[in-house]
């Protein structure tokens, strides 16, 4: 169990140490930010001042390595449109991105599982047709598709919700709806595969055959045994939720880590940027950890194969 | 008697596997005339889809009050809608062909290398696999794209990025998988050269595998390329994509939801109909790889 934990937090920390020196490399080398956040007919004494307190004069290695020690310190720079500290800009959108993302992980879960629960266990009947019909669908239709057909018809044409803003709870719906949708199609396919595997297995023909109510059989064997793989996929979701509020924010003016993001990326600022970038890799690294360790607890055979 | 029922299996699979479903033909249907538009936008759009008409500003499409002369309306600055789609459907296909392709190149060259060499080499492409993995695409192009700038040959190259990781994984596994079985060896003990070795004898053993792949990485690009450049990150204007019509329709969307609505329903109609066929591509192959393990 140690090895298992010390490996899954090496892996963890060189994503991290890539994430950090993508952004760097990728960032830092490609324009000059001293030109892009001063207007272009800045006097060539306001450029090299404004270069020396970013430190951007230095070379590539020594700004990457002093990079490096800050943010390892926790200190993330500051933005370069208003001067304030990056942690701050961007720890107040966290909670208005998570608003929106949670509830759209529970629609995931919660439409999800049982849709591919139901379409398994009634398989190529009519009601598993159409349950993966509008899987497919769910996640064909890109998000921005989506958004805008909810907007069309529950704002312009009905006019029940508004079409953006974050003024109260009414203003969520149609972004949680829409970044829901997705992710819950594809949990309700992996699902349907899943509990199908576990279907074929011979203790599920075991225990059916010796007498065991099918609804029992369904909860106490099936049911568990499917859980394993699917938890899996709900990590990836939380990628996908990420990817996906970019978006969705974006549709309906919704000010989280996604808005945040795109702005700092049309105004070069680099340091926000930089600091979304990390935010989000720690993000991914925490969920992939976590279905890591909820996989050794659904399946104590994963936790002992790795040890030999 | 088992003979004759194996014999009698086999042909009835090969009948099942000749019938191409409905839905398949449909979705093969709707792909082949998006490449026709593609390949035929100039002769195909009835006006250059640049041209300014300011007194025909916000027509609506045909049979819903418009004219016969634009039949899908016009933008807010008049240009004709159905020009603007089927360019836009042309640069929007351009960029996920190459972006695939780029792709495809490169991750099965990665996977053939960390096959070929193993040790340090395989564990560090591996591991950039993983990085790349675990972290959302749009997000690390998003932060590429806008300090690189926005030339279209860098955009592509950065959708290429898409996606390598599935290739050399596929790859590597099949070609390490290839390599203990006789035929390599046979080759090697020949004195073939291991790049023949591997263009030769190994890829076309693998190459249905990665096909499939393409398939799927195929709709997956075009959503990103849209999705980028419907926040006015990707195909900068005058070039237009089925992304961007979308990110300025979006403006419009109360007035004139035609603007909005044509390139949306193209997307999704190509997402899905290429679903469809790497569905169907992967059932087939399944049966016929599961024809050849019995």
């Amino acid at each position: 169990m140690l090895i298992f934990a010390l490996s899954r937090l090496l892996r963890a920390f060189i994503t991290i140490a890539l994430v950090v020196s993508f952004a760097f490399v990728a960032l830092r080398l490609s324009g000059d930010p001293a030109l892009e956040i001063l207007s272009s007919d800045a006097t060539p004494d306001a450029i090299a001042a404004f270069r020396s307190a970013w430190g951007l004069d230095d070379s590539i290695g020594v700004q990457f390595l002093r990079y490096a020690q800050a943010v390892f310190a926790g200190e993330l720079g500051h933005s370069m449109r208003d001067g304030r500290d990056v942690l701050t800009v961007v720890a107040e959108r966290i909670p208005v991105t998570l608003a929106i993302t949670l509830p759209a992980l529970m629609i995931n879960i919660v439409i999800g599982i049982p849709a591919g629960v139901v379409a398994a266990l009634n398989r190529n009947t009519p009601l598993d047709r159409i349950l993966m019909a509008g899987a497919v669908a769910g996640f064909t239709v890109p998000s921005y598709v989506l958004g805008f057909g909810l907007v069309l018809i529950f704002s312009v044409w009905l006019g029940w919700l508004p079409s953006g803003g974050s003024q109260s709870w009414i203003n969520a719906v149609l972004p949680v709806f829409t970044l829901g949708v997705g992710g819950a199609a594809i949990l309700a396919r992996y699902t349907r595969s899943a509990v199908l595997e576990v279907l074929t297995q011979s203790y599920v023909r075991t225990a059916s055959a010796k007498g065991v109510p099918w609804r029992h059989v369904v909860e106490r064997h099936v049911l568990p045994n499917a859980a394993i793989p699917t938890v899996t996929i709900i990590g990836l979701m939380v990628g996908h939720l990420v990817a996906g509020a970019v978006i969705v924010e974006s549709i309906f003016s919704w000010p989280g880590i996604g808005r945040l993001l795109v702005g700092s990326v049309v105004s070069r600022d680099l340091a926000v940027v930089q600091g979304i970038l990390l935010l989000v890799a720690l993000t991914m690294v925490i969920a992939n950890m976590a279905v890591d360790l909820l996989y050794g607890m659904l399946d104590p055979r994963t936790l002992s194969r790795r040890h030999k | 008697m088992s003979a004759l029922t194996m014999s009698l299996a086999s042909r009835a699979s090969r009948r099942k596997r000749l019938r191409i479903p409905l839905l398949l033909k449909i979705a093969f249907a709707w792909v082949a005339l998006l490449a026709i538009v593609a390949l035929f936008a100039n002769e195909l759009a009835p006006f250059d889809y640049m041209a300014i008409d300011l007194r025909n500003r916000l027509a609506p499409p045909l049979g819903f009050g418009g004219s016969a002369d634009h039949i899908l309306g016009t933008d807010e600055l008049g240009r004709d809608m159905a020009s603007r789609l089927i360019y836009s459907i042309r640069m929007s296909i351009v960029i996920a062909f190459g972006a695939t392709m780029i792709g495809a190149f490169f991750g099965t060259i990665l996977g053939c290398l960390a096959a070929h060499f193993r040790g340090v080499i395989e564990a560090v492409i591996l591991t950039l696999a993983d990085f790349q993995a675990a972290m959302p695409f749009l997000i690390l192009a998003l932060s590429v794209l806008a300090f690189v700038g926005n030339s279209l040959t860098i955009f592509i190259l950065l959708l290429g990025l898409h996606g390598w990781e599935r290739y050399t994984r596929i790859a590597r596994g099949l070609a390490i998988a290839a390599t203990g079985q006789g035929y390599a060896g046979a080759v090697r003990q020949l004195g073939a050269h291991p790049v023949r070795v591997y263009t030769h004898h190994i890829l076309p053993n693998i190459a249905s595998t990665l096909i499939v792949s393409m398939t799927i990485a195929f709709p997956e690009i075009m959503l990103v390329e849209s999705g980028l450049s419907f926040l006015g990150l990707g195909v900068q204007p005058p070039a237009t994509s089925l992304g961007s019509m979308i990110g300025y329709g979006r403006d419009y969307l109360a007035r004139a939801p035609w603007i909005l609505m044509a390139p949306a329903l193209v997307i999704s109609l190509t997402a899905l109909a290429v679903s469809i066929i790497g569905d169907g591509l992967r059932d087939h192959l399944d049966r016929s790889t599961g024809s050849h393990a019995s």
